[in-house]
């Protein structure tokens, strides 16, 4: 399983890439949209975990453009924040409930991966 | 469209209080609604004093129209009366007065036409006069004796029952006035047989200068026969007095003849008029009379007013009963509308009042929903990498070699991952409560908003040692509501009842389905109970039992409003000491809204 974690708190997304790694997971991490969609050039990924709210690009943005280019990608939604706006948005582009919100459990979180990879 | 109040009043489960005078009863809901509340939650109006105005000037204006007419028309009809009275007297005293002086006139003339006819020298022969005598009681009832005296005074002859031949007459009163007069008519007596007898005398002048005087006495049967005949209206009595007031004919209520009238003698007056006198005890009399020209006689015919008015009173009473039935009815339609538009208005007040707090309440849980969202999302993110830092930490001493397995840092570290799951668990309870503020509807499972609900209570419940009970069936179907409301609505009825309670005590929470369309939710407390007088205003604004300890009275006004927004209904039942149950009914699908903004 290869994973792209996107999470405009670096220090989140760092220390949960190596929490991954640790458990066998192959995981990169990007600190913003932009930076994802390099990473994603370069490397293979199966599924994207991303942050609904961001500067710049938003999570929803990001997921959009990694589907057009490759489309078997699969995706999980990660918020801290709670709008109704945000939550209606990322149910309705996830397409299931694969909607976590901060602060992860970790096996929660590896469990919706196997998950969405599944389908 | 009762309003808010108007409505809950509708819905109370419990019953007014039979003791309840009717007045109380009657009093309009404004009554005692004045001057409750604080700025801007004022009564725009003073209702009492609106009410009282508009009765008092309504009342004034359209009575005093009915009150002066009637005044006015009492008057008038009464004058109509009195003169009506006063002319059927004078009418009835003119036509008797008429047969009375046409009797005596016709006595009189009987007299002038022997004297004329007959010389001194017949008449003085007694068997003429007695042939004469007998003629005229056959021609002229009445006439009792006849006698003719000469110019000295002397009877010359008499025809009669006494032997009056040769008395004189001169220097006697009557005589001296029949030589002054030409005639004289005398005072009633009692003469033969005791019957009442008047003297009529006439004057015949000769050509030589000399003259000589014919005087017959009269009995009064046929006069009076002509007053006792006469059908006088109003108790009424006709009688002949003299001008001394000495009775002359029988009367009914009067006194007997020859006695003293009771009554005052009327003055001289040419013609016929009425007077008002009081009687004897002290009744009103209305009093026709007139004197009769050329005789000692005033003929009286007396009435008693009360009994002549009558008919009028009669009318009076009609007219009174008239004015209390329009005044009735006037001040009934007066109080009736007055009642309602002033109840209207302070209905509507009182909608503008709930409108307005419940904005102002609206408005404050969308700040604080703001502020709880803005917290916990700041509050959130450094929770999370406090999460995954520590993560990785545990991570790395259970599944790294070279940090090995050191036991008391692991549960350091645990320890720390605990309390931010806690924190977790409250920044999303705080960020669902915000994100629920302004959604509309959306599927909800009730025990699950419940426990949502509870969560932020839990901490309370657990230190003060009451025991929460939930009971929520399974048949509850998902249904369709207003999630942040429905959470508004059980926060403020869990926190009525922490507030009822003592340390120790239990709240049930029963959810179950009312019927196809509803399901309703008991919540139960064992608190301190509600007074029943203050059942029936628990659901108004501003009523509050906790006002020294720092309560409003606006939460479950808001409450009930908040229910109502939802389509559902809300009543309450309690005992004081034993505790109190609300139940809160919602439809499963939401209806037209029943907001309070419109």
């Amino acid at each position: 399983m290869r994973v792209l974690l996107v999470d405009d708190e670096e220090e989140l997304v760092s220390a949960l890439a190596e929490r991954l790694s640790l458990r066998g997971i192959d995981a990169a991490w990007a600190s913003t949209g932009q930076d994802a969609l390099t990473r994603a050039e370069s490397q293979t990924f199966d599924i994207a975990v991303l942050d609904v709210k961001m500067p710049k690009m938003s999570g929803l943005e990001v997921k959009k453009k990694l589907q057009e280019k490759y489309p078997d990608m699969k995706f999980v939604f990660v918020t801290g924040h709670g709008s109704e706006d945000y939550f209606q948005a990322a149910l309705s582009e996830s397409g299931t409930a694969y909607y976590l919100v901060k602060p992860l459990h970790i096996e929660t979180l590896i469990e919706k991966l196997n998950e969405a990879l599944k389908e | 469209m009762r309003g808010l109040k108007g409505g809950i009043a509708g819905r109370r489960t419990h019953r007014l209080r039979s003791d309840m005078s009717i007045l109380a009863r009657l009093k309009p809901r404004f009554w005692d609604h004045g001057d409750t509340g604080h700025e801007p939650y004022k009564h725009l109006f003073n209702f009492r004093r609106i009410w009282k105005l508009t009765v008092l000037l309504t009342a004034g204006v359209s009575l005093s129209p009915v009150i002066s007419m009637a005044i006015f028309d009492y008057n008038v009809t009464r004058d109509a009366m009195e003169s009506e009275i006063a002319l059927r007297s004078s009418r009835l005293v003119s036509n008797c007065r008429r047969t009375v002086s046409f009797f005596l006139a016709e006595r009189k003339a009987a007299l002038d036409f022997i004297v004329h006819y007959q010389s001194f020298q017949k008449l003085s022969d007694p068997a003429a006069l007695t042939e004469l005598l007998e003629a005229l009681q056959k021609a002229f009832s009445g006439f009792a004796d006849l006698g003719v005296i000469d110019s000295s005074g002397r009877q010359r002859a008499y025809v009669g029952p006494f032997e009056l031949v040769g008395k004189d007459y001169s220097g006697q009163e009557w005589f001296e006035e029949v030589l002054v007069r030409g005639i004289h008519i005398s005072d009633v007596f009692l003469g033969y047989r005791q019957i009442p007898h008047l003297v009529i005398a006439v004057k015949h002048e000769l050509p030589d200068g000399s003259f000589y005087v014919v005087r017959g006495t009269v009995d009064t049967k046929r006069f009076n026969d002509l007053l006792s005949e006469l059908e006088v209206s109003g108790g009424g009595d006709a009688f002949i007095v003299n001008h001394q007031g000495t009775i002359q004919t029988p009367t009914r209520w009067h006194g007997r003849v020859l006695e003293k009238m009771p009554l005052p003698v009327p003055d001289y007056s040419p013609e016929t008029r009425v007077i008002q006198y009081k009687g004897m005890d002290g009744e009103p009399l209305v009093v026709g009379y007139a004197y009769i020209a050329d005789t000692p006689f005033i003929l009286m015919i007396v009435k008693h007013h009360e009994d002549l008015m009558q008919p009028w009173y009669k009318t009076r009473k009609e007219l009174f009963a008239f004015l209390a039935a329009s005044i009735t009815v006037v001040l009934l339609v007066i109080l009736g509308v007055a009642t309602y538009l002033v109840n209207k208005l302070h209905d509507t007040d009182e909608k503008r009042m709930a409108t307005l707090h419940h904005m102002e309440y609206s408005e404050k849980m969308a700040s604080i929903g703001r502020l709880a969202s803005g917290v916990a999302h700041e509050i959130n993110n450094p929770l999370a990498i406090i999460n995954e830092k520590a993560g990785l930490i545990h991570d790395m001493f259970m599944l790294k070699k070279e940090y090995a397995a050191d036991e008391k840092l692991i549960r350091l570290v645990e320890s720390v991952l605990s309390s931010v799951e806690r924190c977790g668990a409250v920044t999303r309870r705080l960020l669902s409560f915000a994100r629920h503020m302004d959604v509309e509807t959306q599927p909800i499972k009730f025990k699950e908003v419940i426990e949502e609900v509870l969560g932020f209570l839990g901490k309370e419940a657990e230190y003060r040692g009451i025991k929460v009970n939930v009971e929520a069936s399974d048949e509850i179907p998902i249904f369709k509501s207003d999630r942040g409301k429905l959470q508004q609505i059980l926060l403020n009825l869990f926190n009525n009842a922490f507030a009822a309670m003592a340390d120790g005590g239990r709240l049930d929470i029963r959810v179950y389905r009312r019927s196809a369309e509803s399901v309703s939710v008991k919540v139960s407390d064992d608190g301190c109970g509600i007074r029943e007088a203050d059942l029936e205003r628990i659901f108004e604004p501003f009523f509050s039992t906790k006002k020294k300890k720092g309560g409003t009275g606006l939460g479950l006004s808001i409450t009930y409003g908040l229910v109502r927004e939802l389509g559902g209904d809300m009543n309450v039942e309690s005992k004081v000491g034993i505790g109190t149950t609300f139940t809160v009914t919602l439809p499963l699908e939401p209806k037209q809204k029943r907001s309070l903004k419109t």
